[in-house]
């Protein structure tokens, strides 16, 4: 089967469905590709490029649209795009069938198969052509660069000889792909990061990448959703949420919104009034913008500047990449491929028992197949496996009255051994604590690499009680004598072994 | 000449030079001279002791010190170091029979004459030595037992064992009264003779009850008791020196065995009174039966793939490779990977191995640099970072659910947070449980990949395969 690649014609639209490497992969499955001319150049792919991988190169859309059967695309298709599809054409692009009914009729009525990137089901085995999150991890990429562009300082704090630098500090609200791909750019660039979500299980990802995770204190309400989004929250919480977010916006210099509902447009977080509370020259960077906005002054596609802040409401971050992302979208699209051509003899199979096609076809044979039944697997045991949730850590507070309790009996103890004791033996004991503290302060801070000779040298050291058996040698007792030569026999095997042993070790220890 | 005034010199100095000896230890850079302290000091001791105060037998002093010394120098030079556990212990057990044997000339020994309370405080000076000096004494040799593998790691739990302890204890406590008592009358040998036997078999049962895991607390514990029972004799004859050293050494083996203690998050007396998992031996058991999944197999070309790949490795050594005798190809591996760029780190757990920093004598032998070597506590943060975790024979020291599941056996114990990376690669022969006998999570977590196989064979076709 052939693979057709268009140019897209949405306007402003830089991105194209497959690049020369994966042209290649794509042919490696079977497949012959056939790329319009110029598809690439907006996302710096030469056509010289995509015949140097093996593809064809058709001049104007029409040739492509007529003689592929399977057409690889970025975008939806446009009135006349439709027009070219028939049954036994396939289809694959990003679709949105719930925003977009009317498309969808036709694509039906069209018989042509059609799959959605936008609807491949949220599973473990389908991250590999999971294109939203590849997308969405350009664009909250992407969002740090605009907003570094439109904010009129350093992201770093710095201190300089011309004075004093502070660092920015960017508040990241929903943290998604996009929210963490936007931690990770701010937090390199310098920035100090503060993430808020209403899905508690986020916070140790959003720690992982070292930011600070703002949360409100309500212990009964979790706002993960289905499929590891987020879901509508109450009111109270959203109330609370609000002033949190009231009083942040005073603080930042930059707001990052990522906040999506599936289905639902996109909840309002940041009002006209925080955006007046915020500082001259504060940039928001709303990624949410086509979805209606995060933020109630958004426009969507339009940079706008109110009261001295900057609102970017840009909807085609990931286009403003096109290199890169269409060399992620192209690789989600080759993966996908992989599961549709099982043989590798470039004839796709359209097999509706895969969770993963069947969640992603939207129209087969003149009829609608969206929306998918329910995944099978629920998104709770993938929850689990990404966020183990840290054991609680009971830290006990050491009881002050134990060891002073401990203290006053050793110290009694003592005053009676005191009071029965001969002098002479308390000139030994006197010793014998100093000794025991001295040890003490000697050994607490060795480092644990160095147990294991420390324990053989203080074993050599403690051979000492060789002396013992010296002083009773040369008892006329003989058999006192013989036990301490038996004595002064085996201690020194100890002196001589505990140190050579040691000293072998020690040997060993070097930088 | 003030012979005496000599001695005592000589002691004094012997001391300070001990002090220094257990101070120079504390740190790698100083701890060469720190052993070569401690032989001054110990020969700076005997000569002085036995020009000063032997008078006679020198012949058969000099023959003892030169067998002695000899089979020491020739056991410290082939032993394995591997088998370094085994030898201190073996060591520690001589320290005890010593300690019991001054004990038991002295007592002997009847031109001393004492009375009232100064007889009563020798004597129980004599019995504390030859007490502390027996259970040293068995308990080295069980432990011996243990880790050369002559008995079972396994704790032997005994139906009332802590009531069998405790009346071993009472017993000593009442034979040693009985002693004194008749030692007042120029008697007592017998109460002593069962005092000692009864000492000996508390020495037995209480290490046989320790499981192998906590063979390094018990290793670090039994150094302790051989200072103590050198200072009980100290006492005994009066002579500061025993005092000082004995002292010395037994503080720095208690500090040591809770040091090690907490490493585990284990109560030191938890661990002395008996084998993991008293408590939570069921729930232990409940969770091995669960089906946690499958594990995903990987074979040495793969790994070696994985290895050159990576910019951060992390390699968590554990008794396994001490067993295989890895350390050499885990090293060769470390240049030839770090040759490429790759920087390869190791994470050492503070009880990796069967005694205190036993991963570290390991890696030393094999010339691992000891700045690319780092405890738990400096690196557990920079696991998110690490693309490749190789886990080589360590099981219970990696295992997550010390962290998460707090009816494990090993709740609460600090581990390497490997799973944090993002590939771990294990190596094991089986599938079989650590000592703490609890099942690791780990393996069957989506970016754990199980390497099967003895650790020395697929290291060197990894090694090979780079």
């Amino acid at each position: 089967m052939k693979i057709g690649v268009p140019k897209e014609i949405f306007a402003g639209e830089r991105r194209v469905a497959t690049t020369p490497e994966v042209a290649q992969q794509l042919q490696k499955l079977g497949f012959g590709v056939l790329v319009e001319s110029g598809a690439g150049a907006e996302s710096s792919f030469s056509d010289d490029a995509y015949r140097a991988a093996g593809c064809e190169i058709a001049t104007g859309a029409e040739g492509v649209w007529s003689q592929a059967d399977i057409i690889l695309k970025v975008r939806g298709p446009e009135e006349k795009e439709v027009a070219h599809l028939k049954a036994g054409k396939t289809l694959i692009g990003f679709i949105w069938p719930a925003q977009n009914p009317e498309l969808l009729k036709k694509l039906t009525a069209s018989g042509a198969t059609v799959m959605a990137m936008d609807s491949v089901p949220r599973i473990s085995r389908a991250q590999k052509a999971d294109a939203l999150s590849s997308m969405a991890n350009i664009a909250g990429y992407r969002a740090i660069v605009e907003a570094a562009q439109h904010f009129g300082r350093f992201f770093t704090g710095q201190i300089t000889a011309a004075g004093k630098v502070p660092p920015a500090k960017v508040l990241i609200i929903g943290a998604g792909v996009a929210g963490l791909a936007a931690i990770g750019a701010a937090k390199s660039m310098g920035a100090i990061v503060r993430v808020f979500d209403t899905r508690p299980e986020v916070k140790e990802q959003a720690e992982s990448m070292d930011a600070e995770f703002l949360m409100l204190d309500f212990k009964d309400e979790d706002g993960s959703g289905q499929g590891g989004y987020a879901k509508v929250m109450s009111e109270e919480f959203i109330k609370a949420e609000m002033a949190l977010f009231a009083e942040q916006a005073k603080d930042v210099d930059i707001i990052i919104t990522t906040a999506l509902i599936p289905g639902k447009p996109a909840p309002r977080l940041i009002t006209a009034e925080m955006v007046r509370s915020m500082k001259d020259g504060s940039v928001i960077v709303d990624l949410a913008a086509e979805q209606g906005g995060n933020c109630e002054l958004t426009e969507a596609g339009k940079v706008i500047k109110t009261n001295g802040v900057t609102i970017i409401g840009y909807t085609d971050l990931p286009s403003r990449l096109a290199s890169q992302s269409s060399q992620l979208y192209a690789t989600n699209l080759r993966h996908l491929l992989t599961d549709l051509t099982p043989e590798k003899d470039g004839n796709i199979v359209v097999d509706m028992e895969d969770e993963l096609i069947r969640g992603a076809t939207i129209c087969k044979d003149g009829k609608t197949t969206w929306p998918p039944p329910a995944p099978t697997l629920s998104a709770a045991p993938v929850k689990a496996a990404a966020a183990p949730a840290p054991a609680p850590k009971v830290e006990k507070q050491p009881s002050v009255l134990g060891p002073i309790v401990g203290m006053v009996a050793a110290g009694l103890a003592l005053l009676g051994l005191g009071a029965v004791a001969p002098p002479s033996f308390m000139a030994h004991f006197t010793v014998f604590v100093l000794a025991c503290f001295v040890g003490y302060m000697v050994i607490w801070n060795v480092k644990p690499a160095l147990h294991t000779p420390l324990m053989s040298v203080t074993n050599a050291i403690s051979s000492i009680i060789v002396i013992g058996a010296l002083l009773q040698i040369s008892s006329s007792n003989s058999l006192i004598m013989w036990i301490a030569s038996g004595t002064i026999l085996i201690t020194s095997i100890n002196i001589a072994g505990g140190f050579a042993v040691t000293r072998r070790m020690l040997e060993m220890f070097r930088k | 000449m003030n012979t005496a005034g000599i001695v005592s010199v000589s002691y004094i100095i012997a001391t300070i030079l001990f002090i220094l000896a257990l101070g120079g230890l504390s740190n790698p850079e100083t701890a060469r001279r720190g052993n070569w302290y401690g032989v001054i000091g110990m020969t700076i001791a005997l000569v002085a002791t036995i020009l000063g105060v032997v008078t006679r037998h020198y012949e058969i002093l000099l023959v003892a010190l030169l067998i002695g010394g000899s089979i020491g120098i020739v056991l410290a030079r082939r032993v394995q170091m591997t088998q370094m556990p085994e030898l201190v212990a073996i060591l520690h057990s001589l320290v005890g029979l010593a300690a019991v044997a001054v004990g038991f000339a002295n007592f002997m020994d009847t031109s001393v004459h004492l009375a009232g309370a100064e007889k009563t405080i020798h004597d129980i000076e004599t019995y504390l030595g030859i007490l502390i000096g027996a259970v040293t004494f068995s308990g080295s040799i069980i432990a011996f037992g243990k880790l050369s593998g002559r008995i079972s790691g396994s704790p032997l739990m005994l139906p009332a064992r802590h009531w069998l302890n405790l009346l071993l204890l009472l017993g000593t406590f009442w034979f040693g009264y009985e002693f004194v008592v008749q030692s007042a009358a120029a008697g007592g040998m017998t109460p002593l003779i069962i005092m000692t036997v009864l000492a000996l078999l508390f020495g037995i049962h209480m290490v046989m009850a320790i499981g192998g895991a906590d063979m390094p607390v018990v290793v670090s514990m039994l150094n302790s008791y051989s200072g103590w029972a050198a200072a009980a004799t100290g006492f005994m004859l009066g002579n500061d020196l025993l005092i000082v050293t004995g002292a010395l050494v037994g503080s720095s083996g208690a500090i040591l065995s809770y040091i090690m203690c907490r490493a585990m998050n284990r109560k030191f007396f938890a661990v002395i009174a008996g084998g993991f998992g008293t408590g939570g031996g069921s729930s232990a058991k409940g969770a091995e039966d669960q089906d946690q999944g499958e594990v995903i197999p990987i074979d040495a070309l793969e790994t070696a793939e994985l290895l050159s790949n990576a910019k951060e490795v992390m390699i968590i050594p554990g008794y396994g490779m001490a067993v295989a005798q890895a350390q050499h190809t885990v090293f060769e591996i470390t240049k030839t990977l770090r040759e490429k760029g790759v920087n390869v780190r190791f994470g050492i757990h503070p009880v990796a191995g069967r005694m205190p920093g036993h991963m570290n004598v390991l890696l030393a032998e094999a010339r691992v640099p000891y700045d690319i070597v780092f405890e738990m506590d400096e690196i557990n943060e920079d696991f998110p970072d690490v693309d490749v975790s190789v886990v080589i024979g360590a099981n219970d020291i990696v295992n997550p659910s010390a962290l998460t599941d707090p009816n494990s056996p090993i709740a609460g114990m600090p581990v390497l947070e490997c799973w944090k990376g993002k590939v771990s690669i294990v190596l094991k022969r089986s599938m079989a449980t650590g000592y703490a006998g609890v099942q690791n999570p780990l393996f069957f977590l989506e970016n754990t990949r199980m390497l099967f196989g003895d650790a020395k064979t697929t290291l060197d076709e990894v090694l090979k395969a780079l």
